[in-house]
């Protein structure tokens, strides 16, 4: 065969470069556990939402003005009259809140399946690092727009910093290099977030992945597939992650974008969750809006903040928060990782948890009067009693036998059924209904008593699961 | 165990009806589509509303070409004379005036539909009543001792505010028009409304565009999505 | 795993499938991320057509106009000028500007629509500097054939009174001369033709 000059091209720099080495260790020769399911999307997910967040960002910062006086405007003027400014400028909001939900989600993932268990704290330490850098740089993108609900997050968010005894307000006039929030906040709050977390972000996830490759991935049956090897060295639970988990990505990656475009082109604003009313009004420095709240991402820490009477215990309250997610993996005492072979007691405490981190979310996005103040101390204690009591009632749960080998995992083909049978029972044939792609399938009108039924049932199920 | 988690969720849902309005809102109909009502709100606009208040984020080229009307048509037939296509839709008024005046600087009004909703703003317009204590003689129901005149005298007619006692409290019954306009109330409500839909229309022109693009791009991702299903299932086949 | 009895075809037509479809998209969605760096509606604005009153130029003398942001020269020429025109052939690279940018309505010996009037964008075609007007005849610095014209200070290009080059400088064209027309007398416009078309 013709050596052509392309792959002699390629080879100079094989010879030179570990481009083979690097694609086998961290994708082909990777061994990822087979039965990944539904919640391990999350990851690479976040890695798209970021990119999405860089490229549309540095398209922003052309035509963004850090100044007091045209911030605001330049914003106004991307929308309208820079070339597809409108569509930059909505994927960069939707981006922001698709982070966290993304996030989130991935981190409720940890948490149940118990991925921040020996052997990987360090991923899980490395992973808050990122969702404390990702809160910053959140909070001071959230400036910029220099919109009303801009000015007045800022103003108050720096002052907790104030908060703190002796250094509080030399700390806070420091951030801020003014005795308000002025241009000088505004401009130093745009170098760091385009230049400084940006690029901490990803140095903290370069560290994340190599922690979680050398470790390799934990599993929803929270079982170490190195434990049985094939003679070759091969997990016997373990496949390649190219292609077998870079195909099932892309499934995640085009339903993501789905949803993800649905926001863009018809719901950019989310019902003011992402973009808040307010903030289509200038930043007024003498007018305060009647009613502040962050956006959904912070509503649980800042219900947290608020629930405390003191404002120093109330900054302590907030930061110790997240503070405690750090040593989570010293906090949990179970010998089991995935909730499938918990004992009831972590269920529950986890229903709880989860209650209580959307209450507080709810909360934050309401006025303190005092009767909600009164449920936000509640949920905070909830919030606290799930991480602090954790080491007690861990050790007193009762584990399942946990499996040596992966169950094999549910498909969706295997859901299907299930899923057509719920579908017939909640609704009755209707002959004036429409027809869909021809079939009659879809001719059928909601059954409210079928609804209750398997409403009931799902009910029932995840009661018992509890016991 | 059962009872704690329910009344728990309870009480979660049972928060979003604590939220209370004072006055109930009037529902305006507007259509995003509807261009000639669009343009007659911007005509009303400059008739009414530009003396005070600019739309600075709008530029008469963009109304022009949202509309696929001709530039000299938009110049003529809704910019206030000597306007260049260009131009964006500022106050004649100087901003140091008018705060002399009014006591505050009338607000550009570009992104007020987006702050505000359309039916706020349908209803704040139409809640003018005469109220002689007042610097500027009126009052708004919707926004109390607003620093705004009611500009929409002569067309809508005078209007009077009525209170009935109600456990020793004065409390807004209705209003009532005491003298008719130049509109008959039919009449006024059609260019509030039109008003209202422009406004809409410039907190975020290029909503119709966006809409319609989004179809494509879900359409596309549809498809992206079956074929990445496809070739995700022939792989898995290995592994099941 | 089992690896037997694979379609290797069926693979195969999938993935080239999935990546055909997977670049149409990312091809689309480049459009609006490159064409975001276009001139946006402001810059367009800026770039409209500019109106000069000329009643107030002299003979002689020059005005200079923005449009677009760069700068658009206005001579009006004396007769004298005029006369020297007409004797520079043999010193400019294209005397009658086959190689260079203008209306068809300039493309005459003085590269105008009335003889007196010169319009024309004021930057160098070599590397865009501002060309300096030089009217005097024969400064020291510029040596004894200089006719008067405009002189490139950045690399010593020379360009006669019509904006046409000399040979043996670094500028390959003549001076651009931009869309313009008379509104009446003594009102140009410039940026756009006379029957209405945009530049």
């Amino acid at each position: 065969m013709k050596v052509n000059r392309l792959t002699l091209c390629g080879n100079w720099i094989l010879d030179r470069f570990p481009l083979t080495k690097l694609w086998n260790d961290h994708m082909a020769h990777y061994y990822a556990p087979k039965n990944f399911n539904f919640w391990y999307f999350f990851g690479s997910l976040a890695l798209l939402v970021l990119v999405n967040q860089f490229l549309t960002g540095i398209l922003l910062t052309m035509n963004y003005k850090p100044d007091a006086k045209l911030a605001f405007d330049s914003v106004e003027y991307i929308m309208r009259d820079v070339n597809w400014g409108w569509l930059i400028r909505y994927m960069h909001s939707t981006g922001a809140s698709a982070f966290f939900i993304v996030i989130y989600l991935h981190m409720f993932r940890g948490l149940i399946y118990g991925s921040y268990k020996q052997p990987r704290e360090l991923i899980w330490i490395f992973g808050m690092l990122i969702f404390l850098c990702l809160m910053a740089e959140a909070f001071m993108g959230y400036l910029l727009p220099w919109g009303q609900m801009s000015y007045w997050g800022a103003q108050v968010i720096i002052s907790l910093f104030s908060a703190i005894p002796f250094i509080g307000d030399d700390l806070s006039l420091w951030i801020r290099g003014d005795y308000v929030v002025a241009d000088a906040t505004l401009n130093r709050f745009f170098a760091f977030h385009v230049i400084s977390v940006p690029l901490v972000l990803v140095l903290l996830i370069f560290l994340h992945i190599v922690a979680l490759h050398e470790v390799g991935s934990n599993n929803p049956d929270g079982v170490e597939i190195k434990k049985y090897k094939d003679k070759n060295g091969i997990p016997l639970d373990g496949i390649p992650f190219h292609p077998y988990y870079t195909v099932k990505d892309i499934v995640g990656v085009a339903v993501f974008l789905i949803f993800f475009a649905t926001v863009i082109f018809y719901i950019p604003e989310m019902g003011g969750f992402f973009l808040e009313a307010d903030n289509f009004i200038p930043a007024d420095p003498l007018k305060t809006p009647e009613h502040i709240a962050p956006l959904w991402y912070f509503t649980p820490f800042y219900a947290i903040l608020r629930a405390v009477p003191d404002k120093f215990a109330g900054v302590i309250a907030m930061f110790g928060s997240i503070a405690v997610l750090f040593v989570l993996p010293w906090l949990d005492r179970s010998p089991v990782k995935s909730i499938r072979y918990r004992g009831a007691i972590f269920k529950k405490a986890l229903f709880f948890f989860v209650i209580s981190f959307f209450a507080l979310g709810y909360l934050g996005t309401q006025p303190a009067t005092p009767t909600l103040t009164i449920f936000a101390r509640i949920f905070t204690l909830i919030y606290f009693g799930f991480f602090l009591l954790m080491p007690i009632y861990t050790r007193w749960e009762k584990p399942k036998p946990v499996p040596s080998r992966l169950k094999d995992p549910l498909t969706l083909e295997s859901i299907v059924p299930s899923i057509k049978a719920a579908y017939e029972e909640m609704t009755i044939k209707d002959n004036n209904g429409i027809v869909l792609f021809g079939s009659t399938e879809f001719q059928r009108k909601p059954n409210p008593e079928g609804i209750r039924n398997v409403l009931l049932r799902l009910a029932k199920k995840i009661i018992t699961s509890f016991e | 165990m059962k009872t704690l988690s329910i009344t728990l969720l309870l009480l979660v849902f049972s928060f979003g009806l604590a939220a209370e309005e004072s006055v109930e809102l009037q529902q305006a109909n507007f259509d995003p589509e509807d261009r000639a009502s669009i343009l007659k709100g911007a005509k009303t606009f400059v008739k009414y509303c530009l003396g005070c208040h600019s739309i600075k984020h709008i530029r008469y080229q963009r109304i022009a070409k949202d509309f696929g009307i001709d530039d000299k048509k938009v110049l003529t037939e809704v910019a206030p004379e000597g306007a260049s296509i260009y131009d964006q839709m500022h106050t004649a008024m100087n901003p140091h005036d008018s705060a002399k005046w009014f006591g505050i600087e009338p607000p550009d009004l570009s992104l007020i539909a987006r702050s505000r909703n359309g039916d706020w703003l349908y209803s704040y317009l139409k809640s003018f009543y005469t109220d002689p204590s007042k610097p500027l003689g009126a009052n708004n129901l919707i926004f109390k001792d607003v620093g705004m005149p009611n500009v929409f005298w002569q067309v809508q007619g005078e209007q009077i505010a009525e209170f009935i006692t109600e456990d020793g409290k004065q409390v807004f019954d209705k209003l009532v028009l005491v003298s008719p306009g130049s509109l008959s109330e039919q009449e006024f409500d059609t260019m509030i409304n039109d008003l209202v839909n422009f406004l809409v229309y410039v907190g975020e022109p290029v909503k119709l565009e966006r809409e319609r693009i989004g179809k494509y791009v879900l359409f596309y991702l549809f498809m992206f999505l079956i074929i990445a299903y496809l070739l995700k299932k022939e792989y898995w086949t290995d592994v099941h | 795993m089992n690896t037997e009895g694979v379609d290797e075809s069926k693979r195969q037509f999938l993935t080239s499938a999935l990546t055909v479809v997977g670049s149409i998209g990312t091809g689309y969605l480049a459009v609006p991320f490159l064409s975001q760096m276009q001139p946006s509606v402001k810059a367009m604005a800026g770039g409209a057509p500019v109106e000069v009153d000329l009643s107030k130029l002299e003979s002689g003398q020059l005005l200079r106009v923005a449009w677009r942001g760069k700068p658009v020269w206005i001579v009006n020429r004396t007769p004298t000028v005029l006369e020297t025109l007409k004797t520079m052939d043999s010193v400019l690279s294209d005397p009658n500007s086959n190689d260079s940018i203008q209306p068809e309505y300039s493309k005459n010996p003085y590269r105008s629509i009335k003889p007196e009037i010169f319009v024309a964008i004021g930057l160098c075609t070599h590397l865009g500097c501002s060309p300096t007007f030089r009217p005097e005849i024969a400064p020291h610095d510029l040596g004894p054939d200089w006719k008067g014209g405009f002189f490139c200070p950045c690399h010593g290009s020379r360009f006669d009174y019509a904006g046409r080059v000399y040979s043996g400088v670094p500028a390959p064209t003549n001076l651009e001369i931009p869309p313009h027309y008379y509104i009446n007398d003594n009102l140009l416009l410039i940026g756009e033709t006379g029957n209405g078309g945009a530049a």
